[in-house]
């Protein structure tokens, strides 16, 4: 905290004015608005809305599109965590061993951050598409089938390999900086030990990205949760038969073309819940890390 | 590097390589379709080498666009989209930056009251809150202006924290030796913080330019108008036409257009996105 501090009483509430209007106006009144929907029930024609407590809440766990819709996302969130982490520490493993030709690599795997997601699905979607695309011709070379818009599981990959794609230079960013901080020192009493490049990722890279995995984790983590609602619209649109309907797109779905106000609320405060889990613990993580 | 191990050293170039074409390779088919008549869409498989026809399908997107399916010329979407990209990266490091001086250089009742509310903001994703955010923009008659598209994305939690750790490791001396030449708060905040912090606002820049202009379930719900359509928002008016009609070149030719601008400033400024990235997250 600073010592040395203005003593206006007006100026910083005229400073900080901006910021706490839009922050009531577009963000925690709309966010009340749904806490309080959650709790009502309007008729088909919206003309009664009436009190029925948790019932919305509770309709929705006897609602098997719902469980269906969490199976969904959890299948979803957890591959594309694990594959975009995973190859993007392979990646940034290799680009750690490269001397000159480091920052050309890193140049050419950066850019698909600057891909709008909806871009990124929309590029999958082409090569994968089932009369004219690459991917189904050399798929049925091998004997496999594609059509994703009848194939829930393969509509399911489709997704997950878009978001994955898009994600993989954000991590690898990240990545190569965590790789960086480790003390070339460390490494080098290693290998003058004996240990080879395989045990010396396993024993101390590994340990030593720990905080970085574990922070991308939760970004990751958040990242498939939300933002990649524009790749499920951009190609499956949450189909077929309710296969890539992650629960985001859902709430979107029940609520602005199914019109069912009520249940679309419930399901926003529950994913509001789980954001406010997920930040929880990105901060006290950062906490953690600050006194070290 | 420790050790020579030019066998790994090998498998190294090799797995980066085949990463490097693996990220390009649906940007390449992308822009080779681009290249295409759309006859070329119609059987078979699609084109991997490019074709002769980029001039017209480019043309024939910046000039009329796809009137009779509902998408303007590329032209004013991408006037959209950079209009919206600059107010909502501009408008979140001002408001940010205002805030976050309040925050670290006075004392006032309810300041951690007002951090709060910004730090909520941090957990009430546009997607979540959709419906009851849609009615506020349309009660306050904001459907298709610029003012809905971007007033309601400015508001960031991210960029004032930055703004307050940068601000935190500002010597205080600095500010006393300001206030004993005479300095007002505001002259202090214009003349030595700003100057301070370029390098952040550079970043942070970047940043928010590509999350602005990649903006995609906002700007589609709130224009009805083909006059405010977004370039990423208004592709999906374009695909949606194409299960019927395999006008696969225009399409793509638009997917090039609204990735050029976003790639473009992240590949001239990597070094200071990249600095920019790692602090602003971490």
């Amino acid at each position: 905290m600073k010592r040395a501090i203005f003593r206006n009483q007006l100026l910083p509430w005229l400073l900080l004015a901006p910021q706490l209007v839009v922050t009531f106006i577009f963000f925690l009144w709309p966010a009340a608005q749904a806490g309080w929907q959650s709790f009502l029930r309007e008729d088909a024609f919206g003309l009664k809305t009436t009190f029925v407590g948790f019932q919305n809440y509770t309709a929705l766990l006897d609602d098997s599109q719902y469980v269906d819709s969490i199976g969904v996302t959890l299948v979803f969130s957890i591959s594309v965590a694990v594959l975009a982490l995973s190859i993007s520490l392979l990646l940034a493993l290799a680009v750690d061993r490269m001397l000159t030709s480091a920052r050309t690599y890193t140049t050419l795997l950066v850019w698909p951050y600057a891909v709008a997601p909806a871009i990124a699905g929309l590029l999958w979607w082409f090569i994968f598409n089932p009369t004219i695309g690459l991917a189904p011709y050399a798929l049925e070379v091998l004997g496999i089938d594609w059509d994703h818009s009848l194939d829930g599981t393969q509509s399911m990959i489709l997704v997950i390999i878009a978001a994955t794609w898009k994600q993989i230079s954000y991590n690898f960013l990240f990545f190569v900086a965590g790789l960086q901080a480790i003390p070339a020192s460390l490494r080098e009493a290693a290998a003058i030990d004996g240990a080879g490049p395989v045990r010396r990722f396993w024993t101390l890279t590994l340990p030593l990205l720990a905080p970085t995995t574990f922070f991308l984790l939760v970004v990751n983590t958040v990242y498939a949760l939300f933002d990649t609602f524009p790749v499920i619209d951009a190609t499956t649109e949450g189909g077929p038969a309710q296969a890539t309907n992650i629960l985001v797109y859902k709430v979107y779905v029940d609520g602005f073309l199914g019109l069912n106000l009520g249940s679309s609320a419930a399901q926003s405060v529950i994913l509001m819940g789980v954001v406010i889990v997920l930040t929880v613990i990105q901060f006290r993580y950062i906490e953690r890390r600050v006194e070290y | 590097m420790i050790e020579r191990r030019p066998l790994l050293q090998a498998a190294a170039h090799l797995v980066l390589i085949i990463g490097v074409l693996t990220v390009a390779f649906p940007v390449w088919l992308a822009i080779v379709a681009s290249t295409h008549p759309q006859s070329a869409f119609e059987t078979g498989l699609i084109p991997v080498w490019p074709g002769d026809q980029a001039l017209v399908n480019y043309g024939a997107m910046f000039g009329e666009g796809l009137s009779n399916l509902g998408a303007p010329p590329l032209s004013g979407m991408l006037f959209n989209s950079l209009v919206m990209a600059l107010v909502i990266a501009c408008g979140k490091i001002a408001i940010s930056i205002t805030s976050a001086f309040a925050i670290v250089y006075f004392r006032f009742p309810f300041r951690m009251f007002a951090f709060w509310c910004i730090f909520i903001t941090l957990m009430l994703p546009v997607e979540v809150r959709i419906l009851p955010t849609y009615k506020v923009v349309a009660d306050l008659g904001m459907l298709n202006s610029y003012a809905g598209l971007t007033i309601p994305l400015i508001a960031s939690a991210t960029a004032t924290f930055l703004f307050r750790q940068v601000f935190l490791t500002i010597p205080d001396e600095l500010m006393e030796a300001a206030r004993i030449d005479g300095a007002g708060p505001l002259r202090f905040f214009w003349e030595i913080l700003i100057p301070l912090s370029r390098t952040n606002i550079a970043a942070l820049f970047v940043i928010l330019f590509i999350y602005g202009w990649n903006q995609y379930l906002w700007p589609l719900l709130i224009t009805t108008d083909e006059g405010f359509y977004t370039i990423v928002a208004g592709i999906k008016r374009m695909a949606e036409a194409v299960d019927s009609l395999p006008i696969w070149n225009y399409v793509m030719a638009a997917a090039v257009m609204a990735m050029v601008p976003p790639v473009l400033v992240v590949v001239l400024m990597q070094r200071v996105f990249v600095k920019g990235l790692i602090e602003t997250e971490k």
